[in-house]
């Protein structure tokens, strides 16, 4: 092969060691072996569980268990996907992670610009607190917060059940704040005070001067911001508690207890399938930004 | 000479970059909008986190909060929860996770990374495998996993097993505390460490290849090359992951929740667990508060640490 061996893609491994016969043949063995205990380790209980969802009901709970189903059943996914309502589930999430999106482009950018170059009085205080808040974990907060949500102070609203009970605690992230203002602080200064000059008001630079800037971070901040509602579990599980608003972890939750197995399974695999797809179509922009995110965040 | 002033009046002021203040009124315009622009952020964070901060605070010093007309009772929440045997046995398991995940969850996506930094093929392939499960709902993999764990034949893992001629195992119904723990650990390190895994690549892309090439000259071989290169070079990274990790297994709540609803014998309910049921099943708000107070204390050394670590990264 012409990459091995390669001397412009140096690492541990020599070129000059992989390029004898005997380097060779250790590159191909191990190459071999580490794919092999990939597929084991990541994608062999992924097929266990699209297989098992095909299983009869039998079948699934059988001690041995079978490696491959002996009767398909597709009955389970087509059961599980309108007795179980996934497409609900999915949808009540796909909303709840859209508007905490939106919330945390829109508020956070906004905030950060206003902190990095309107610097408006106290403006350093309101960064501080904003930044301080980093050092205080959500899951401390559960309590105070389901209990600010059951009746907003001031303004007496109960906000259970409803997305604003996601979107609106979203926002409060300082690390979104502390991101997106290194950021615009690293923008050159006379290109807004061009704009300026210009005639172009502080919404008008941000828009589009700052913004077409910023698509990098921006997909940082959007990436954090899906990822974080498709993962939460405990802040869900205490604001959404009726099954018309459940998120698609708190329905998977309260269907465990209650459903065949082989159709409970079939769920998970529904459920499985469209982030994994928007994974592979967005894959390399998702990774970029995921690593952008950490290594400069 | 008359001096002429080119400078057109500006639509705004942006803050002062020189010491020459603008005149009142623009300023005040500038700190209005500048207020206008934190609206939507300040509403935010007051209402649910600097307020609930305050609340949580006040809490763990008040009694008879859920009727309304709560006391402030001094330390008596803070005597109550640490004479509750449940305390200490909840740190024990949040600490214990916390070690093991260290052990397998540090490592692993870092040597991994290592690894496939080596190959020049099938990076793609690698890459993706180990991302997979960050992407799965957590709960369908926690439920996926409760099945795998299943004891006796009917479990995947015992099954498996079984096939190899290896012993088998009860998993997380065992009556061994630490196997029931690492039968967590597991699953959330097979759930979570594509993300490590992935910001480690990109870590080890950047590292120069003469740093190798001289390191090679000087006759090191690929343990002290990872040891003199790799690793130093990646140092801001790993200590950065390393709090990262810290501060989200210290919070462990969902892998026991689900997979062993905090059993055997509640050596598996953490700390977040513990506050969840003083919270939620006893209704004990001012015990939840005081114990979420302790927690956060522990927590919030570590995210001192991230910062400071992420300062120093941006110098260096």
């Amino acid at each position: 092969m012409s990459t091995l061996g390669d001397a412009t893609t140096r690492s541990l491994v020599s070129p000059a060691a992989l390029s004898r016969p005997r380097g060779k043949f250790f590159y191909w063995t191990a190459l071999g072996i580490a794919a092999a205990v990939f597929a084991f380790v990541f994608a062999f209980p992924l097929y266990w569980m699209a297989a098992s969802g095909l299983k009869g009901t039998q079948e699934a709970i059988q001690s041995p268990p079978t490696w491959f189903p002996k009767h398909l059943v597709f009955s389970n996914y087509a059961n599980a996907w309108k007795q179980l309502d996934i497409a609900k589930l999915l949808l009540n999430t796909l909303v709840y992670a859209g508007g905490a999106l939106a919330f945390q482009l829109v508020f956070s950018v906004a905030a950060a610009f206003s902190l990095s170059k309107l610097r408006p009085v106290f403006g350093n205080v309101v960064l501080f607190l904003m930044l301080a808040t980093l050092m205080v974990p959500a899951s401390v907060l559960v309590l105070p917060t389901y209990l600010t949500v059951l009746n907003l102070p001031l303004l007496h609203v109960n906000l259970i059940n409803s997305p604003w009970a996601i979107w609106l605690p979203s926002v409060a992230n300082g690390f979104n704040i502390f991101i997106l203002k290194r950021f615009f602080d690293s923008l050159p200064e006379e290109l807004l005070s061009a704009a300026a000059v210009d005639g172009a008001g502080p919404v008008r630079t941000l828009w589009s001067i700052v913004l077409p800037m910023s698509r990098p971070i921006l997909g940082v901040v959007s990436i954090f911001a899906v990822v974080a509602v498709w993962k939460d579990f405990l802040w869900p599980l205490l604001v959404l508690n009726t099954p018309a608003h459940y998120s698609i972890n708190i329905g998977l939750y309260q269907l465990s207890g209650t459903e065949a197995q082989n159709v409970l399974i079939a769920a998970l695999t529904l459920s499985s399938l469209p982030m994994i797809a928007f994974f592979l179509i967005f894959q390399r922009h998702i990774m970029s930004g995921l690593t952008a995110g950490a290594l400069k965040g | 000479m008359a001096t002429l002033n080119l400078t057109p009046a500006r639509a705004y002021e942006l803050a002062p970059t020189r010491r020459r203040r603008a005149p009142l009124h623009t300023r005040a315009r500038r700190h209005v909008t500048g207020y206008l622009f934190l609206a939507g952020a300040l509403f935010c964070f007051g209402f649910f986190s600097w307020y609930p901060i305050g609340r949580e605070m006040a809490m763990s010093f008040q009694g008879d909060i859920q009727t309304g007309h709560a006391t402030w009772v001094g330390l008596a929440n803070f005597r109550h929860i640490t004479n509750d045997t449940q305390f200490w046995t909840a740190w024990k398991a949040s600490i214990a996770f916390t070690g093991l995940a260290l052990v397998l969850g540090y490592a692993m996506p870092f040597a991994v990374a290592v690894a496939i930094n080596e190959f020049r093929h099938l990076r793609g392939y690698f890459r993706l495998l180990v991302y997979l499960p960050v992407m799965m709902p957590p709960v369908a993999a926690a439920v996926l996993w409760k099945y795998f764990y299943t004891p006796g034949q009917a479990g995947m893992f015992n099954a498996v097993l079984h096939v190899l001629h290896l012993p088998m195992s009860n998993w997380t119904q065992s009556a061994n505390t630490t196997v029931v723990m690492l039968s967590l650990v597991l699953f959330s390190t097979w759930s979570n460490m594509g993300g490590a895994t992935l910001v480690y690549l990109a870590a080890l892309q950047d590292i120069p290849g003469e740093l190798y090439e001289s390191a090679e000259l000087a006759g090191a071989g690929v343990l002290r090359k990872i040891w003199h290169v790799t690793i130093p070079q990646t140092r801001i990274i790993l200590s950065l992951m390393f709090v990262l990790q810290i501060v989200a297994t210290m919070q462990v709540f969902m892998e026991p929740f689900i997979l062993t609803g905090g059993g055997p014998e509640g050596k598996t309910t953490s700390v977040v667990f513990l506050i969840y049921e003083y919270a939620f099943h006893f209704f004990n708000y001012g015990g939840a508060a005081a114990l979420s107070a302790l927690l956060l204390v522990v927590l919030a050394v570590f995210g001192g640490a991230y910062i400071w670590l992420s300062n120093r990264a941006d110098r260096a």
